[in-house]
């Protein structure tokens, strides 16, 4: 029984990585229906941002919290720079963006590599979520992880929050929903397009920096979980948060169960297996917005 | 608006992925063009080419590149104090680029156009086992400075990194001295880490102690935590690690967080360098053990000037590493077989090899003609809080190469 409490907790966990690291692209490919490839590369930037700050503030703690908010800003305005020099221009042109930010993807990877060298980067753990959380008998969790699943239940909860109660969700979902009329109502589409994209890259640099408590850290982390990403919001359904936050969960809980009964490779192709047949059954995802614009 | 479609999307997203693995291990041959006559050496003028082939960019860059630089530093050495048979070595790099068909054109090239004395370089497995047909045809020598799987002879190359016997089976006599009765099993999921395994299970079952479980994590995966719950539902009482890579960060980091410790349940690691401990922080490696031949903190004159040559011409805060040091003996190596020979033709070079010694920075070594491998002294250490490693046990005396294990009455089914 321990066992399977055990797995499940590390299903939710893995979960949780899942939930973090796609949520701002739910908003960005799910909302917008922008293919983003460079939304990995916005995460390494989250993650280099704790790098960085742990060289001036020397609180393991003080720099990772501190970096939540300066990482968000850091990929939220990369974000902001790539829609307006770039994606803007190439709205029309799904498969063009594809090839553009997987350009981008490149340089950055490069950028990165040229400034803070090749080689990995260590950051250090604050001390309380380096061990573990005893929850009854052998079940045990560790801090990091449960940071992680608090982190991403908080960004979910403030992004549905954001969407459903504020003038700038309500313009986003407007905007989404149907982009013309939304247009000929007065709103400036463009303005409203730059911060659903601020917010979904920005969302992408917390998960950087969540990412430094169980990862490594170097040039290349963003190709590695930019995939995995994409798969949870196409299975969660384009442009709804709710699927993303449920495929998420179901998807680390599968992959968890099945790695603890086989293996890690087997459980993968279980996992993509049960992936293509669900988009078999349902192309168009867990959930879809239902709108009456002809698009 | 446009709308996506989730299958398509998926689909696209699956053919990238492919691409990307097709472009990494493309199935290129080598052109069979090269005369089958022994390899010309061009030896005009005062001085002799010798080839450099080492990854300079892609994935293994990090790493090829200090064994590049740990090369050049012991030709520039051989050169001051008079170079080899009065002439000087001349270096020609050459950039593998991670990519195990342009390793193959590039030996060619070196072998055919600059006519090279000798080739030093590879690192993976998979590159050497790409050159290997090249040096082979070609009658020209490799000289292959990381530790490996072993089960390999070719005669045209020279293993001056260790071999199993003389890395992990040590590596497991330490952990049966230090009454561990138990092992878990994790690594990568290609050639080193599953023959190691193979290897271990042998072992493990000729010396009553138990092999809890086995876990292999595709190269680059970074989620442990399942694994890292099986070995701690194990009970082992210690945990072999033959991961590579960016893995390893993630595995250590699980680990801590688990509650499991160095105390506990150590964990052996082979592919744990000094180098890589930089990378993946001593909050999550100090106390954990490693096995090599070699660590910068070993003692002795010829060790003390390596470390201080190499930090005076690459900077003080780099450190020295078992395969570096292998790179480095390796150029000596040669220089001493063909002053032996007293020729730079390859077949008096290999026949000279048998009994060459070389007080090495890890020790005396001694190469063994019939393998072509050298002789090595097994070191395990354990990583301090200074991100060296120290040594905590080491073999006496230099271990004879064995790369079929056949002085190993358990290993019968092996090879």
């Amino acid at each position: 029984m321990t066992v399977v409490l055990n797995q499940l907790f590390t299903g939710i966990s893995i979960g949780a990585v899942l939930l973090l690291i796609a949520l701002g692209l739910s908003l960005t490919f799910g909302q917008m229906g922008v293919i983003n490839m460079a939304h990995g590369e916005f995460i390494m930037a989250g993650a280099y941002t704790v790098y960085v700050l742990q060289q001036v503030i020397t609180g393991a703690g003080w720099s990772l919290l501190i970096a939540l908010p300066v990482a968000f800003a850091i990929a939220g305005l990369m974000g902001v720079l790539l829609e307006f020099l770039l994606i803007r221009r190439l709205y029309a042109r799904p498969l063009d963006t594809l090839l553009v930010t997987w350009g981008v993807a490149l340089i950055l990877q490069q950028v990165a590599r040229d400034v803070f060298g090749a080689p990995n980067v260590q950051t250090r753990a604050p001390e309380f979520l380096t061990g573990s959380v005893t929850l009854f008998g052998d079940l045990v969790i560790s801090s990091s992880r449960l940071f992680i699943l608090a982190l991403s239940l908080v960004a979910v909860a403030a992004l549905t929050v954001v969407l459903k109660t504020t003038s700038l969700g309500r313009r986003i979902r407007a905007v989404v929903q149907n982009r013309d009329l939304a247009a000929v109502s007065g709103l400036a589409t463009g303005r409203v397009d730059r911060l659903t994209f601020f917010i979904g890259s920005g969302l992408a640099g917390i998960a950087g920096v969540a990412l430094t408590l169980i990862g490594p850290i170097g040039p290349t982390m963003g190709t590695n979980i930019i995939v995995n990403a994409f798969l949870v919001v196409v299975v969660g359904g384009i442009g709804q948060l709710k699927g993303t936050v449920i495929v998420a969960f179901v998807l680390g809980i599968l992959q968890s169960m099945v790695e603890y009964t086989t293996t890690v490779s087997v459980a993968s192709v279980i996992v993509f297996v049960a992936i293509v047949a669900f988009l078999q059954w349902r192309p168009q995802g867990l959930f879809t917005l239902r709108t009456r614009s002809l698009a | 608006m446009f709308r996506i479609d989730g299958r398509r999307t998926a689909a696209i997203l699956a053919s990238i992925a492919t691409f990307a693995a097709l472009t990494a291990c493309g199935a290129k041959t080598t052109d069979d063009a090269a005369p089958a006559a022994g390899a010309a050496i061009d030896t005009a003028g005062d001085t002799v080419k010798v080839g450099l082939l080492n990854s300079l960019s892609g994935t293994m860059a990090i790493s090829e590149v200090t064994v590049r630089d740990s090369l050049q530093l012991a030709i520039e050495e051989i050169n001051a104090a008079g170079g080899v048979l009065g002439k000087k070595i001349q270096a020609v790099s050459e950039d593998g680029a991670s990519d195990w068909p342009t390793f193959a054109e590039k030996s060619q090239k070196l072998i055919s156009e600059d006519k090279v004395a000798a080739v030093f370089g590879c690192w993976t497995s998979a590159s050497r086992k790409a050159v290997k047909p090249v040096f082979e045809k070609n009658k020209s020598l490799l000289f292959y400075p990381v530790q490996y799987e072993g089960l390999e002879q070719s005669p045209y190359i020279f293993y001056t990194g260790a071999t199993t016997n003389q890395q992990i089976v040590p590596g497991l006599d330490y952990l049966k001295a230090q009454g561990k009765t138990s092992v878990y099993l994790v690594g990568s999921d290609y050639v080193f880490p599953r023959t190691a395994n193979k290897i271990i299970k042998a072992y493990a079952e000729a010396n009553g102690m138990k092999v809890l479980g086995e876990d292999y994590a595709p190269l680059g995966s970074t989620e442990f935590s399942t694994i890292v719950n099986k070995v701690k539902a194990s009970g082992a009482s210690a945990v072999f690690n033959t991961l590579n890579g960016d893995s390893n960060v993630a595995f250590f980091k699980e680990y801590k967080s688990a509650g499991l410790t160095a105390e506990g349940m150590p964990v052996v690691s082979v592919s744990i360098a000094e180098e890589e401990v930089k990378s993946i922080g001593t909050q999550y490696l100090a106390g954990q053990l490693t096995a090599w031949n070699y660590y910068q903190t070993t003692e002795g004159a010829a060790n003390e000037k390596f470390v201080a040559a190499y930090k005076k011409k690459y900077g003080a805060d780099k450190p020295t590493s078992d395969p570096m040091e292998a790179a480095y003996v390796s150029v000596y190596l040669w220089k001493a077989m063909v002053e032996k020979a007293g020729s730079f033709d390859v077949e008096k070079v290999k026949g000279a090899a048998d009994g060459i010694t070389f007080d090495a920075p890890e020790g005396k070594v001694t190469v063994d003609g019939a393998t072509q491998h050298i002789s090595k002294t097994a070191r395990i250490g354990k990583i301090g809080d200074d991100g060296l490693i120290k040594e905590v046990w080491n073999s006496g005396q230099p271990i004879k190469p064995d790369p079929y294990l056949k002085g190993y009455s358990w290993a019968g089914g092996l090879a």
